[in-house]
């Protein structure tokens, strides 16, 4: 229907895709409260698969560049995902990476550490509640009497978005905190000046400690490293400074430093600050040198405690850095 | 032809760069595969340098320092030396042979153990074969 007020602003289309995701990027938009008003006012929700019915072949008759923003979460880890990210590239003036998924792969993006045949060996072969005698696996097609049946082909890499499509803009987050968004979307609607394209937005320049309330010392030394379980934090000293890893240091702020408000040390999902190639390689330097030993052999003890590097300072990021899957 | 490696060293500018600077000087014969840059001090080394080097090519790294106790900055090199281990536990999960990269101390004095040294690790990283980082790196699968 026409809108009556012949001056008010047209409306935007907004789009909403899931792709190798949990659900929880949907969700955080979800969790934008009475603010949803504000945001059907000012867009036309034109594909969001969690909460409307639209399907793939409706966002097809679109014509090219009709939806004005789109925010793609998820990574892409099969042929579907990929389809759908070029489909929506196609259609989209704006396509946002929204979420660590998209961003830099996600906690999906673990898979890197194996690829299609050893998931699919311990899924359908050797977890101890499978019993797949005719070693059934999924197959891309499946012939019945009835025709074809397909599934999407299912990739030995997870990629990140923009590994797969041109990506104008990316907001980190596991899940994006939700104010950014609001900030982002009245910024768009209004017609604000964006960033440059390629710019993160939603989340600041500084890191988390920049915004951390915790008390902090220059000296952040230690002899052990610890998991959060060994201590007993008092609620007010740097993790750090416990022992504790805490990415913190090479971790974007912008979330609101919810972790460790909530007592728990920050685990990345903001992504590393700008100018920053490799998220996990910052952290292991900024660990590295907190090792409060010149003993070699100490050092490697020390080293030890740290029992997967690759996981605590990749846990969001692996697709998206230097060496982002594992040599096999 | 037999596979040459490419062997990316970083050296600091005290101690390791002079140290083959004089292996030069001297004359003495090393493999050509070790290719150096030149850094102010090992501790300046970040282990995005080491991935990077990876990234493009490199078989083999390695990082030389002032021997421990000697460095002009006091502790960079200790510096060197934890994230060295830190970064080689964390290769290693991701597939890397530990000998690809090596962390060593060679004096302003020590041309003739950085030639050794050179030749040694080119040896050895030969041994292994090219490193995949680079093409497994460019090609989704």
């Amino acid at each position: 229907m026409e809108a009556k007020d012949k001056n008010a602003k047209p409306k935007i289309k907004m789009a909403v895709y899931w792709g190798s995701a949990c659900g929880g990027c949907c969700v955080s938009v979800l969790d934008v409260h009475e603010a949803l008003f504000d945001v059907i006012a000012a867009a036309d929700l034109v594909f969001w698969p969690i909460a409307l019915d639209i399907k793939y072949k409706d966002v097809e008759a679109m014509a090219d560049q009709e939806i004005d923003l789109c925010l793609y979460n998820g990574a892409v880890r099969n042929s579907e995902n990929e389809h759908i990210a070029h489909l929506l590239r196609k259609k989209t003036k704006i396509l946002v990476a929204y979420g660590s998924c998209a961003h830099m792969g996600g906690i999906p993006g673990l898979g890197n550490f194996s690829n299609r045949e050893g998931i699919f060996e311990r899924i359908y072969q050797t977890t101890e509640s499978t019993v797949n005698p005719d070693k059934i696996r999924p197959q891309t097609i499946t012939k019945v009497k009835e025709g074809e049946l397909t599934l999407p082909e299912f990739y030995n890499d997870v990629r990140t978005l923009d590994q797969t499509v041109d990506v104008d803009y990316y907001m980190p987050g596991c899940p994006p905190q939700t104010e950014r968004l609001l900030e982002v979307f009245t910024a768009i609607v209004t017609g604000a000046e964006l960033p440059p394209k390629g710019s993160v937005i939603g989340a600041y320049e500084k890191t988390q400690c920049d915004e951390c309330k915790r008390k902090k010392t220059e000296n952040k030394t230690v002899k052990e490293f610890k998991r959060p379980i060994d201590i007993v934090d008092d609620g007010e000293t740097c993790f750090l400074e416990q022992g504790v890893i805490c990415l913190g240091p090479a971790t974007r702020g912008g979330c609101g430093v919810r972790c460790i408000e909530g007592n728990a040390p920050c685990r990345g999902c903001y992504g590393p600050p700008a100018d920053s190639p490799d998220p996990g390689a910052k952290m292991m330097s900024a660990i590295g040198t907190m090792i409060d030993s010149d003993d070699e052999e100490e050092i490697q003890k020390i080293v030890e405690q740290i029992d997967d590097p690759a996981g605590t300072f990749y846990r969001f990021s692996l697709p998206g850095s230097i060496i982002r899957r594992k040599l096999l | 032809m037999e596979f040459q490696p490419t062997i990316i060293s970083f050296l600091c500018n005290w101690c390791s760069y002079t140290g083959a600077d004089l292996a030069g000087t001297s004359r003495m014969k090393y493999a050509p595969n070790v290719r150096v840059i030149r850094v102010m001090c090992s501790g300046r080394v970040d282990p995005t340098f080491v991935l990077s080097a990876f990234q493009e090519g490199a078989d083999g790294v390695l990082i030389c320092g002032c021997h421990p106790g000697d460095c002009h900055y006091h502790e960079g090199n200790y510096k060197c030396l934890r994230r060295y281990h830190l970064l080689q536990k964390y290769l290693q999960q991701m597939g890397v042979h530990k000998d690809r990269l090596r962390l060593a101390w060679i004096s302003a004095s020590e041309g003739k153990q950085f030639a050794d040294l050179a030749d040694e690790m080119t040896a050895t990283v030969t041994a292994l074969g090219p490193c995949k980082i680079k093409e497994v790196m460019e090609t989704l699968a």
